[in-house]
């Protein structure tokens, strides 16, 4: 496959950034988009020209670095992330354009590369459960009725790869946010500290500059791993839920 | 604590769905009090003047009606400025615009803003027209309203700056509705499917109510 | 690697790892091309960091391959099985966990034993029969 690529380069956080245009040949169609990167970038290295700078890591859809934003999609037009992307989802010709995720709380550090930690700031500010690590206890000792262990598990699935916070016309956070504080707050591990997790946590998704949801929905259809907008639902519920209960004291 | 809740996106967002819904149960109060021009200007008129009776001996003349007045001006005016500075928090998080734009598939981001604005300029005129008279062509006649509406859709522009309203209106609460379930954590999967019938209804009828009055005076029915 | 450090190991195929490793470090050295500087962001010095790294790891792996002349868990020595082809340990010489301490790159690393103790339970030979 041959394909003409126009793709977001940018030297640092400082520099205003522009696309530049690439031509590339020979892409197998079982290529992986991220391997049709590299093939661009060594091209790009034989000809002493700076290779495209990308976050990648397991490669496997399962780490949440890749952040790819293909043609206006985050992570492209399937369902999946970028590194399970495959060349046979484009055509031979095709133009393809390849963006940075897009928000003032993921600057960017080079080309395709964003600054992620305003994720990192979110779930230290509550996702977690703050218990002794020792030994593990006995894993029936703690009785979980099984539809909350399913949706905690369906909610645990997100990897954090911020491709919400890139489809949302808002530049919204909240299907993150959302999706661990469903995750813990259905809990029994999570309830000592379920007011003060969706609290804390939407506090400081507010503070790290992320917009405010319309409930577009761009999100979920852009996730990966299939969080639903009614996590939205939920956490919104969670914190109203709170807030009156922290009232009240 | 409100101080937190308003400082909040979620409170914010709450702020405004709770407003517009007080605005929306205000609408379907309204529009079956409208739809009373269908039996002449006897009841429609009879009709207006009991709503500044309200509440007597209790309350005196109009007080009610002034009190949902303050009401439904508090919620105009949090509905909007909440609105306002969650776009605006909005446009901030998105300081650079993506290149490659998509065609949004969901009508509904592009249609929100737009459409309150309009319906904010709508309420505006509406009532300069038919509560003060102030712009009101014709004679406005104080405790006439049936002649006072027949007066404003008997001209060609009463009718277009009606009708794209009533449209803008059925859009707006199409979504509203909807998103407002949502943010006051009351939709779930299983009930999704049945807020948005509710949701279209509501927007459904409501539209259709509200622009059978100028249907109405256009074809004679009314007049 | 996979070909003399997989899944099974011999000693000629080891030491022939162990002289092509210094060979491909040389080639890697002498014709790198690392392109941007050290003073910014630059993902090819952080892959050819990792090279460096990952040329160190497989010398070690296969130094400590060929040193063990057994058959244990992983590490499968052709040269130590029983007649049924299953893995052969050898006990009174190998019951210790190596840790190799780094010396140099090129240079062999030090070897400590820490020694496994078996007080109640005593390891037999692994049997499907």
């Amino acid at each position: 496959m041959k394909l003409t690529l126009r793709v977001w380069r940018q030297k640092n956080a400082d520099d205003d950034g522009a696309m530049s245009t690439y031509e590339v040949d020979g892409i197998s169609p079982d290529m992986s988009f991220l391997e049709m990167l590299d093939t661009l970038n060594e091209e790009l290295i034989l000809r002493g020209e700076d290779p495209v700078a990308f976050d990648h890591d397991c490669r496997e859809g399962i780490c949440g670095a890749c952040s790819l934003v293909i043609n206006g999609d985050a992570h492209g037009p399937e369902r999946t992330t970028t590194c399970q992307l495959h060349m046979r989802s484009f055509r031979d010709g095709d133009r393809i354009d390849i963006e940075p995720w897009r928000a003032s709380a993921f600057p960017v550090i080079k080309d395709l590369v964003v600054d992620r930690s305003a994720f990192d700031r979110i779930i230290q500010a509550g996702g977690y459960i703050t218990a002794p690590t020792g030994s593990a206890p006995e894993a029936h000792a703690t009785a979980v009725p099984k539809p909350d262990a399913d949706l905690a598990f369906e909610h645990a699935e997100c990897i954090g790869c911020g491709a919400c916070v890139a489809a949302c016309p808002n530049g919204a956070a909240m299907l993150f946010t959302s999706a661990k504080i469903n995750h813990l707050n259905v809990l029994p591990q999570g309830a000592p500290e379920r007011e003060t997790r969706v609290l804390d946590m939407v506090a400081q998704m507010d503070e790290e500059g992320f917009g405010g949801c319309t409930l577009a929905g761009e999100c979920a259809t852009a996730c990966p791993k299939g969080i639903p907008l009614v996590s939205i639902t939920g956490m919104n519920k969670e914190w109203l839920r709170a807030t009156r209960k922290v009232a009240k004291h | 604590m409100a101080r937190t809740v308003w400082d909040s996106s979620v409170g914010k967002k709450t702020v405004m769905a709770v407003s517009g819904l007080i605005m929306l149960m205000y609408l379907v109060a309204h529009v079956i009090g409208n739809l009373k021009i269908f039996f002449g200007p006897g009841e429609f008129n009879h009709y207006a003047h009991w709503l500044r009776t309200v509440g007597e001996p209790f309350m005196h003349y109009e007080w009610t009606l002034w009190l949902i007045r303050v009401v439904l001006v508090v919620a105009v005016v949090a509905h909007a400025v909440s609105a306002y500075q969650l776009s605006r928090r909005g446009m901030k998080a998105r300081p650079s615009k993506y290149v490659h734009r998509k065609a949004r598939t969901s009508y509904a981001t592009r249609t929100m803003r737009w459409g309150g604005i309009i319906l904010g300029l709508f309420i505006v005129w509406h009532i300069l027209d038919l509560t003060t008279g102030t712009v009101h062509s014709g004679g406005f006649q104080e405790g006439r309203p049936y002649q006072n509406v027949v007066d404003t859709f008997s001209t060609w522009y009463g009718n277009v700056v009606y009708l794209v309203a009533m449209l803008a209106v059925g859009l707006h609460i199409r979504h509203g509705f909807w998103s407002a379930a949502q943010t006051l954590g009351a939709g779930s999967r299983t009930r999704d499917r049945a807020l948005k019938t509710v949701a279209d209804i509501l927007a459904l009828l409501l539209t259709a109510g509200f622009i059978a009055v100028p249907v109405g005076v256009m074809t004679g029915v009314v007049s | 690697m996979w070909e003399f450090c997989g899944m099974a190991r011999t000693d000629s195929g080891l030491r022939k790892a162990l002289g092509r490793i210094p060979q491909i470090r040389e080639e890697f050295w002498r014709r790198i091309k690392v392109p941007g500087t050290g003073e910014e962001f630059n993902q090819s010095l952080e892959k050819a960091n990792r090279v460096v790294d990952y040329l160190e790891l497989a010398e070690l792996m296969c130094l400590d391959a060929l040193h063990r002349a057994e058959s244990c868990g992983g590490h499968f020595r052709e040269e130590s099985q029983t007649p049924e082809g299953e893995a052969a340990r050898r006990d009174e010489e190998f019951a210790y966990a190596a840790a190799w301490e780094f010396t140099g790159t090129g240079e062999a690393p030090v070897l400590h034993r820490e020694d496994l103790v078996f007080e109640y339970v005593h390891p037999t030979q692994r049997s499907y029969a």
